[in-house]
């Protein structure tokens, strides 16, 4: 029977950092997840004392399958000198550390621990392009594998569901890239930090440089159009529809709302929290939603006692293009089938009424599958408390706050919402 | 015919004969292809192989220039893409599957809504995939 959810005590987030997002040869997640914890204990407003922490909850897809080691709660809980306190590690492809978060809250709200440090993982690019697109469809079924099916191409069919049904276009998808590259640039910590206008600039330049004929564009969209500067992947993704291959750690410090103070004096609250499942693609009930969001977004409103018009920005599992206009709908941020409507009409722009993927996402910030829901969340962290710069949020009286985070082909959702009182 | 294992085992043996096969929950007559153990609806475990017509529709495709191990092996990529989609059967089950016999070069020919009828490619041959699940369209 579905029942509202609460916390048996209230849980407080004090403290965030994150690494570098970047395709790192010389890095491995020891180095990432330390460059992370150095810069969350720089972040808690009146100092950590590590041998605080009671317990370690860390996000990891599969560094199994990429760099042919497991059991990471250990190692890093060794790594950043917390032994002996426990280490767990959750799994849930994509969403792998949004989990961890979860079990974070869940481990203080029950009473069990004060101090909690949550975060995640993954380090991607020590293997080639197709090993990492094999190692990523391990969360995908076993009939989607042997029907050709990539990640990619899952998401590209959802696409053309979407298309017909709804009676969108690749231009649609455009929208969410260009969109997402308008932010990056005001983020230091992305890994693609050009505009799409930057990018033609610099390519147009290169060429009357090296004396070979010159591009000429007339838009952004223009540019993407051209197979050539953005060739094909799953069509109708081409390659900026797709986020990139990324090593990268982020950690946040979760406490019991009744200590907070001695940490801050301007903890984020934890007021909704949501997971659900979903099926694979061929038992889905339908091609154009997120059943596994929808049942998280409910749990989290639900939890909370606020509606999708509450939320004042948020950031969502933009993994490919196609996923953020579903995500939109999908967390009632827009009716279904509007999703595609209001990314052309800019409300999701970061000036906009309602502001999506102000880090630049997934497709510009990077997407180090384990470190993503956590990563996420550290957005959401540094718009609340002030600390995003150029890219915060203009609106007067910023208070709320939401991550989506998305594993495999939505085999698992979550949706998290933060509050500044 | 021998008793096949209702599962993805025996939904295998049954693409190796040329045979779209599900399984029917003797508790609630939901169809299931690939055929399921359990009844995830009413969760019987009494189900019945049912052999499907083995033709539907197309309700959703993509055509992959970078694509798994298995079809780089066979020697596709952005310059010989392949179709992959999701079927709708007449019996209202979906499957995945690779999509034949349309322009994979030209995928905006590709219509959602078109009728397919099954077939089996790599039958009998050692590939180590088994007998991969394909549709391509009736001429109509």
């Amino acid at each position: 029977m579905y029942k509202k959810r609460k916390l048996g005590r209230g849980v407080a987030m004090v403290g965030a950092g994150m690494s570098s997002f970047d395709m790192f040869s010389d890095k491995d997640s020891k180095d990432l997840f330390a460059e992370a914890f150095v810069e969350l204990n720089t972040s808690v407003d009146k100092g950590l004392d590590p041998a605080d922490i009671d317990a370690l909850y860390l996000g990891n897809f599969t560094n199994d399958f990429f760099v042919r080691q497991s059991h990471w709660g250990a190692i890093l809980s060794d790594s950043l000198g917390l032994v002996p306190k426990p280490a767990t590690r959750t799994e849930g492809a994509c969403a792998s550390s949004a989990l961890a978060f979860r079990e974070g809250v869940f481990a203080i709200a029950s009473g069990f621990y004060d101090v909690v440090l949550v975060g995640g993982v993954e380090d991607m690019s020590k293997r080639s392009t197709e090993e990492v697109a094999e190692g990523l469809a391990l969360a995908a079924s076993p009939y989607e594998r042997k029907a050709g099916l990539t990640f990619p191409g899952v998401f590209a069919a959802i696409a053309t569901a979407y298309f017909e049904k709804y009676g969108a276009s690749r231009e649609h998808l455009m929208n969410v890239t260009i969109k997402s590259h308008a932010n990056a640039p005001l983020n230091p910590k992305a890994q693609f930090n050009l505009a799409i206008r930057d990018m033609m600039d610099a390519k147009v330049k290169r060429a009357k440089s090296q004396g070979r004929a010159v591009p000429d564009w007339i838009d952004e969209k223009d540019f993407l159009r051209d197979a050539r500067a953005n060739p094909p992947i799953a069509w109708p993704m081409h390659l900026f529809d797709c986020c990139p291959i990324s090593d990268g750690a982020a950690c946040i410090l979760l406490v019991a709302e009744e200590i907070a103070n001695r940490f801050t004096d301007d903890p984020l609250h934890v007021v909704g929290l949501g997971q659900g499942s979903g099926r694979a693609l061929h038992s889905a009930d339908d091609l154009t939603y997120f059943e596994a969001t929808r049942h998280a977004a409910k749990e989290a409103y639900d939890m909370s006692g606020l509606t999708p018009e509450d939320v004042q920005f948020a950031e969502v599992h933009d993994c490919f293009s196609i996923a953020e206009i579903l995500h939109i709908e999908d967390l009632g941020f827009f009716k279904p089938g509007e999703g595609h409507k209001a990314v052309e009409e800019g409300l999701t722009r970061l000036d906009g009424p309602m502001p999506v993927n102000t880090s630049g996402g997934l497709k510009c910030k990077g997407h180090p599958v384990g470190a993503t829901g956590a990563a996420q969340l550290i957005e959401v962290w540094e718009q609340l408390r002030d600390k995003a710069g150029r890219r915060g949020v203009p609106k007067s009286d910023l208070r709320i706050g939401a991550a989506h985070n998305l594993g495999g082909t939505g085999g698992t959702c979550t949706f998290t919402i933060l509050e500044r009182r | 015919m021998a008793e096949k294992p209702i599962n993805d085992y025996g939904f295998e043996q049954f693409l190796n004969e040329g045979k779209l096969m599900g399984s029917m929950c003797n508790g609630c007559e939901t169809l299931y292809v690939p055929p399921r153990s359990l009844c995830p609806g009413c969760r019987h475990s009494e189900m019945e192989w049912t052999e499907t017509a083995g033709e539907g529709r197309l309700a959703a495709f993509t055509s992959i220039s970078i694509g798994t191990p298995a079809m780089i092996k066979e020697g596709y990529d952005r310059n010989n893409p392949y179709c992959s989609g999701v079927v709708e059967l007449v019996e209202g089950a979906r499957v995945v599957a690779r999509i034949e016999g349309v322009d994979s070069i030209h995928p905006e020919t590709v219509e959602v809504g078109m009728r397919l009828r099954v077939k089996f490619l790599n039958q009998g041959t050692d590939d180590d995939r088994g007998t991969v699940l394909a549709f391509s369209p009736i001429e109509e």
